[in-house]
C-alpha cells in the first residue's frame, strides 16, 4: 500500500479496495517499525487517527467524500492542533497541546484527512537540517548518518520512507524546498498570502507559508490545494480563488519558457549536482521548453538579507514565550525578570537564541537603519530582478540546494556555512514567489533536487512542469533502501 | 562589526533571554560571524529604494466590528502553569 | 528670584468605545471576570494574527476631522517590543513612524474672550495593555488580560501648555470632543480615559525646553492639575538647590499629594520599533475621508456659536451649555419643548437644574426632570400660567417625582391669578385696610409702592402676576 500514490490511495478507497482504516493502520504500523531509525515524528496520534479514519470510512461510504478524504497524512509540529502537543520542535512547548486548530489544520482535518502525527522540526523551524529539534536530529532515510534538510525534516523523511503519502510543511527560506531535495521527493512553497498563516507558529511572519510534501507533482497539487484558501484570520492572506491545481497537470509543456539564472549555476554549487540538474534541464528541452539563461544581480544578497530581516521578525514573535501563559515556567522564579529570563533561557536552544539575539541586535537602537532597513531595501531589488525576469520567461528553474544531504553535525558548529545551505531558496520567500523542489536524480546515492520558481500565484504552472518532468522520468519513484 | 562578550549580554538582556556565562564566548563568536556575514549589504547602494516590507504589497483588511468570541477562559488556562481565581500569577510586579 | 515657566504637553490615551477588540473579536465590555474576554489572539496564543477593527480606523479619521489634523492616507502599525506581564505578546502593536492622524490643533477657553491654541501633534492608533492585580496572591501579581487588545487613540500635544490650568482645560476639550464624536464614553474611574502629562520649567525668557519628567497614567481632571503643579514645584526646588532635573517616568500618588519616580520603568527601554510583518499598511482614499465628514455632529465650537447666534446666549453661557454634548443636547431639548424661550431655558439649566444635580451628585442623563418637562414648565412661566418664583416650587415637586408642570400647578394650586377683576379685588382688600400708608404715599412716599405689592402677593400666596398688580395698584393710587 505505501507504494502507490495519493491518486491512486484514493481511487481505492472510493472503489472500495481498501478502507481508510486499513491505510491508517498501515501508516501507523510502518511509523512503529520504522521511525525508530529516522525520528521523523514527535507524536503520534494514533487514537485520533482511527477515529478520523473510520469518520472517513463512513463519509466514503456516504458518497460525501473529497480527494483526501480518508487519506493518512503527516503533519508538521508547527502546525497547531486542538488538544495534540504542538512543540514546534521545542522544549518551550514541549507541553503545550494547542487549545486550538489551525486554519491549515481544520481545512485538512474538515476535507477528511487522516492525521497520524506530528512530524519533527528545527526548533521553532530555524535549522537547515533538523538538528536544532528539542526532539533530537530527523536521518535521511537515503542515508541515516546524514540530514534530511531542515526545517520541514521530519515531514520530508516521513514521506520519503513512505510512512505516508502526504505531509505538511512550512517554508520561511527554504524549510520545505530544501528538505524535499535532501529527501528526494516533491515539495512546494506556494505565494505567500496563499495558504493562511493562522494557528501555524510564526518564525518570521513576512516570509513563513505554509505547502506540501508528496512523492509527485501530482500529490503536492492534491495536497496543497486543501490547504490553500483566503483566511479572514490571517490579514496577510490572498483573497482570491485557489486555482485548480490538478486541472493543469497535463499541460503540453512545448513553448514554456524556462530561464537559469546564472548566478544559479556558479561558484559553490557542488559539480555533481550541478551536472544532475543539467540532465533534467535537458529532459525540458526534450519536452519542448525553450531554456533561456537570465540573470539574478542581486541574488548574492539574499542570505545576508534573509539573516536580518528573518531574526529581527523572530526575535519579536518569540517575546510572547515568557512562562506566563503557555509553554515553558521555569522552577521558582525568584523575581519576574529571572521568570523571564531563566523560562527563556531554559526553554529555547542555542539556533533559536542567536536567532533572537541577531534580531534583537539589528532592531536596536542606532543599528535599525543599518541593518533592518537595508535588508528591507535589498529585498526590494531581489524582487525586482525576479519581476524583470518573468518579463521573459514563465519558469525559473536551478539546483534546489548546493549540494546534497550532508552529514550529521557536518555544519552544526558552523552557523554561517548552514546558512549557506539556502543560497537558492530564500530569495523566493524574500520576494513570497511560490516555488518547488523535485527529485532530479541521484549524487553517490544522495537526491538532488530540480528547483522551480514561478510568478505570483503560478503555483499550477510549476505543478505542471513537475508533473511532465515526473512522466518521463522515475526519480520520483526512487524508495531509499530499507523502506521499500 | 564584532560583539564582545558585554555587546552580547546586553542584548540577550533586552531580549531577557538566560546565556550561561560559559556559553558568552561562543555566542560572541557566531553572532560576530552571522554580522560580518551580513556586513556584504553595505557595499549595495540602495539610495532612493523603497524597503519592503511585505512580499505582494497589499493593503489592510478591515474586519466588521463585531464580537465573535466567546468566554474560552477554561481551554485557554489549561496549558498555563501557574493560575488561580482564573488570573495568570507571575512574582510580584513592583510599579 | 528667577521667574519660570512651566512648559506641558499631554498624551491623552482613550479608549475607543467599539464593541470588539482592535485586532480580535473578543468583546471590550468593562467589568467582566477576569480573563473571560481575553480570546487567543487577545492572549498571544502561538499561531494568532491580528485583522484590524473596521470601526477604529473610522473613529480615528473622525477625530482628525474634528481638530483639523491631516489623516493619513497611509498609516502603519508597528511593533512595540518590550517585557511586562500584562503585555502578553512582549510587543504592543502601536503606531510610530506613520501614524493615522497627524498636525491638527484646537483652541482652549482660558478665560471669557480668552482663548488659546493647542496643537496635537499625532494621534495614534494602538492596543490597550491588561491589568496587573498587586492584591497579594501568596507574594505573586495577578494578570487580568480582558483590556488586553482594547482600541485605543493616543493623542499627543505640542508642548503648548504653560500651567497646570491650561492643562486640565486643554483635557477637557479632548474629553468633550471624543464625547462629542461619539467614539469614546470618556470614562474616566473605568480607565477609558487617562493622560501622561510631559512637565519641564524653564527660565522665562530661555527658548530652549528644560529637562521634563513624564507624570503617568493620571485619571482625573483633578490629578492632572495636582500632579503638574507639584511636579513644577519640584522641579524648580531641584534646580534652585543647584541640582539638575532627571529626565524619568514618574507616577502621580494621590493619597500623599507628590510624584515619585516608577521603579519598573528605570531602566532606559529600547523599543526597537519595527513595522509588523503580520499587518499591512492601512490606506484610506478620499471618499472614506468625505463619507465620515458628512457623518461628523455638530462639533462644540460650532455648537456654541449656534447657540449664540441662534439663541441668544452669551459667549459664556454658550460655553458652558455646549461643555459637554449631553448637556448641550438637553438644552436644545428643552428650548425646544419651550417653544424657542432660549434665555429662559439656559437660565433654568445653568440655575434651578445644575444646582438640583449638584446637590443630589445625578447625571443630567438621569435627571429626574426630563429636557421634554422643564420645557413644559418654561412654557408655562412664559404663558403667565406659573410666575418666575413659584416656578421653583414647581421644578423642586418635578424633582421629586410628583408629576408634570401642569400637574403640580393645578394639584397645589399655583396658578398665576391674571384675572383683572380678582387682582382688584384683592387690591381694593388690602387698600380698604391700610389708610395709614395711602396717606403716606400719596404724601410723596413713593417707596410704599412695595408695601401694597407686598401685601397683595402675601394675600394671593404670590400666585398674583406681579406686573398686574404694580400696574393696577398704580392705577388706584394715583388714579
Amino acid at each position: 500500500m505505501h507504494r502507490k500514490s495519493l491518486v491512486e490511495l484514493a481511487a481505492d478507497l472510493r472503489a472500495g479496495a481498501c478502507s481508510s482504516e486499513e491505510l491508517t493502520r498501515a501508516s501507523l504500523e510502518r511509523i512503529g517499525r520504522l521511525d525508530g531509525r529516522l525520528n521523523s515524528f514527535i507524536t503520534v496520534t494514533e487514537q485520533q487517527a482511527l477515529d478520523a479514519a473510520r469518520a472517513a470510512d463512513a463519509r466514503l461510504k456516504a458518497g460525501d467524500a473529497g480527494p483526501l478524504t480518508g487519506i493518512p497524512f503527516a503533519h508538521k509540529d508547527i502546525f497547531c492542533t486542538r488538544g495534540v502537543k504542538t512543540s514546534c520542535g521545542s522544549r518551550m512547548l514541549d507541553n503545550f497541546p494547542a487549545p486550538y486548530d489551525a486554519t491549515v489544520t481544520r481545512k485538512l482535518l474538515d476535507a477528511g484527512a487522516v492525521m497520524i502525527g506530528k512530524t519533527n522540526m528545527d526548533e521553532f523551524a530555524m535549522g537547515s537540517s533538523n538538528e536544532t529539534s528539542f526532539y533530537g536530529p530527523v536521518k535521511n532515510p537515503w542515508d541515516e548518518m546524514r540530514v534530511p534538510g531542515g526545517s520541514s525534516g521530519g515531514s520530508a523523511a516521513a514521506v520519503a520512507a513512505r510512512l505516508v503519502p502526504v505531509s505538511t510543511g512550512t517554508d520561511t527560506g527554504g524549510s520545505i524546498r530544501q528538505p524535499a531535495a535532501l529527501c528526494g521527493i516533491t515539495g512546494i512553497k506556494p505565494t505567500y498570502g496563499r495558504v493562511s498563516r493562522y494557528g501555524m507558529i510564526a518564525f518570521a511572519s513576512s516570509l513563513d507559508q505554509g505547502g506540501s510534501f508528496a512523492c509527485s507533482a501530482e500529490d503536492a497539487a492534491i495536497m496543497l490545494g486543501a490547504m490553500a484558501g483566503f483566511d479572514e484570520r490571517d490579514s496577510t492572506s490572498v483573497d482570491r480563488p485557489v486555482d485548480d491545481y490538478q486541472a493543469t497537470l497535463n499541460a503540453p509543456l512545448q513553448g514554456l519558457k524556462i530561464g537559469l539564472p546564472k548566478e544559479y549555476f556558479g561558484e559553490g554549487l557542488d559539480a555533481a549536482v550541478g551536472s544532475a540538474v543539467e540532465t533534467a534541464l535537458d529532459e525540458y528541452r526534450k519536452l519542448g521548453a525553450e531554456l533561456v539563461e537570465i540573470s539574478l544581480p542581486n541574488a548574492q544578497l539574499a542570505v545576508p538579507a534573509y539573516y536580518v530581516v528573518a531574526p529581527a521578525e523572530c526575535s519579536s514573535n518569540l517575546s510572547r514565550f515568557d512562562g506566563v501563559r503557555f509553554g515553558y515556567r521555569a522552577a521558582d522564579p525568584k523575581d519576574l525578570a529571572d521568570l523571564y529570563t531563566r523560562s527563556r533561557g531554559e526553554g529555547f536552544g542555542a539556533e533559536v537564541k542567536r536567532r533572537i539575539l541577531i534580531g534583537a541586535y539589528a532592531l536596536s537602537a542606532g543599528y535599525y537603519d543599518a541593518y533592518y532597513l537595508k535588508a528591507q531595501q535589498i529585498r526590494r531589488l531581489i524582487r525586482e530582478d525576479f519581476l524583470k525576469a518573468f518579463e521573459q520567461v514563465d519558469v525559473i528553474m536551478g539546483p534546489t540546494a548546493p549540494s546534497t544531504a550532508f552529514k550529521l553535525g557536518e555544519k552544526a558548529d558552523d552557523p554561517v556555512s548552514m546558512y549557506l545551505s539556502d543560497i537558492y531558496t530564500i530569495a523566493a520567500n524574500l520576494a513570497g514567489l511560490p516555488a518547488m523542489s523535485i527529485p532530479a536524480g541521484f549524487v553517490e546515492g544522495l537526491p538532488v533536487g530540480l528547483h522551480l520558481i514561478g510568478n505570483y500565484f503560478a503555483e499550477g504552472r510549476l505543478l505542471n512542469a513537475g508533473h511532465q518532468y515526473q512522466q518521463v522520468t522515475d526519480w520520483h519513484r526512487q524508495i531509499p533502501q530499507g523502506f521499500e | 562589526m564584532a560583539l564582545d562578550a558585554a555587546d552580547v549580554e546586553k542584548i540577550a538582556h533586552l531580549a531577557r533571554l538566560g546565556i550561561n556565562p560559559e556559553d558568552v564566548p561562543e555566542y560572541s563568536r557566531n553572532l560576530s560571524d552571522i554580522l560580518a556575514f551580513v556586513e556584504q549589504l553595505n557595499a549595495v547602494d540602495t539610495t532612493g529604494v523603497e524597503p519592503l516590507a511585505h512580499p505582494l504589497e497589499a493593503t489592510q483588511r478591515l474586519r466588521a466590528d463585531v464580537v465573535s468570541e466567546s468566554d474560552e477562559r477554561e481551554n485557554f488556562q489549561s496549558v498555563a502553569q501557574v493560575t488561580e481565581d482564573g488570573l495568570y500569577l507571575v512574582p510580584q510586579v513592583i510599579e | 528670584m528667577m521667574e519660570w515657566e512651566t512648559v506641558i504637553g499631554l498624551e491623552i490615551h482613550t479608549q475607543l468605545a467599539t464593541n470588539s477588540k482592535i485586532f480580535s473579536g473578543a468583546s471590550t465590555t468593562y467589568g467582566a471576570a477576569p480573563n473571560t474576554q481575553a480570546c487567543a489572539v487577545d492572549l498571544g496564543m502561538p499561531g494568532v494574527l491580528p485583522v484590524l477593527n473596521a470601526e477604529v480606523v473610522r473613529m480615528a479619521a473622525k477625530f482628525g476631522l474634528a481638530t483639523h489634523s491631516t489623516v493619513a492616507p497611509r498609516s502603519v502599525f508597528a511593533r512595540k517590543n518590550y517585557f511586562y506581564p500584562d503585555l502578553p505578546k512582549g510587543y504592543q502593536i502601536s503606531q510610530f513612524e506613520l501614524p493615522i492622524v497627524h498636525g491638527g490643533w484646537l483652541d482652549i477657553e482660558l478665560e471669557e474672550g480668552v482663548s488659546k491654541r493647542i496643537g496635537i501633534t499625532r494621534a495614534h492608533l494602538e492596543e490597550d495593555a491588561g491589568k496587573s492585580l498587586h492584591e497579594d496572591f501568596h507574594g505573586m501579581t495577578g494578570i487580568d488580560l480582558n483590556r488586553a487588545g482594547t482600541p485605543l487613540l493616543e493623542i499627543v500635544s505640542e508642548p503648548d501648555m504653560r500651567s497646570a490650568k491650561e492643562a486640565v482645560a486643554y483635557m477637557k476639550k479632548i474629553h468633550a470632543l471624543v464625547r462629542y464624536l461619539g467614539i469614546s464614553d470618556g470614562n474616566m474611574q473605568e480607565g477609558s480615559f487617562r493622560c501622561d502629562a510631559n512637565v519641564s520649567v524653564r527660565p522665562k525668557g530661555q527658548q530652549e525646553l528644560g529637562t521634563r519628567s513624564e507624570l503617568k497614567n493620571i485619571n482625573s481632571f483633578r490629578f492632572v492639575e495636582q500632579a503638574i503643579n507639584y511636579e513644577v514645584e519640584r522641579q524648580i526646588m531641584v534646580i534652585e538647590g543647584g541640582g539638575a532635573v532627571v529626565q524619568e517616568t514618574r507616577l502621580y500618588d494621590p493619597g500623599k499629594q507628590e510624584t515619585r519616580p516608577m521603579r519598573s520603568k528605570e531602566e532606559a527601554n529600547d523599543y526597537r520599533y519595527f513595522p509588523d510583518p503580520d499587518l499591512l499598511p492601512v490606506e484610506i482614499d478620499a471618499a472614506f475621508i468625505e463619507a465620515v465628514r458628512a457623518g461628523l455632529p455638530e462639533l462644540p465650537d460650532a455648537k456654541k456659536q449656534r447657540f449664540v447666534e441662534q439663541h441668544g446666549l452669551s459667549e459664556y453661557d454658550a460655553a458652558v451649555l455646549t461643555a459637554t454634548r449631553e448637556l448641550a443636547d438637553y438644552y436644545e431639548a428643552a428650548v425646544t419643548a419651550s417653544g424657542g424661550q432660549g434665555k429662559l431655558a439656559a437660565n433654568w439649566v445653568m440655575g434651578e437644574l445644575s444646582g438640583a444635580l449638584n446637590r443630589d451628585d445625578c447625571d443630567i442623563t438621569n435627571s429626574p426632570v426630563s429636557a421634554q418637562g422643564l420645557g413644559e414648565l418654561l412654557q408655562r412661566i412664559n404663558d403667565g400660567t406659573v410666575s418666575g418664583k413659584l416656578a421653583k416650587q414647581v421644578f423642586e415637586a418635578m424633582w421629586n417625582g410628583e408629576g408634570s408642570a401642569d400637574a403640580v400647578i393645578e394639584s397645589k394650586g399655583l396658578k398665576q391669578i391674571s384675572d383683572v377683576s380678582a387682582i382688584e379685588g384683592i387690591i381694593d382688600e388690602v387698600l380698604a385696610g391700610s389708610p395709614k400708608q395711602i396717606e403716606q404715599y400719596r404724601a410723596g412716599q413713593g417707596k410704599l409702592l412695595g408695601y401694597f405689592v407686598g401685601q397683595v402677593m402675601k394675600a394671593t400666596q404670590g400666585k398674583a402676576n406681579p406686573g398686574q398688580v404694580n400696574e393696577l395698584l398704580k392705577k388706584k393710587l394715583d388714579g
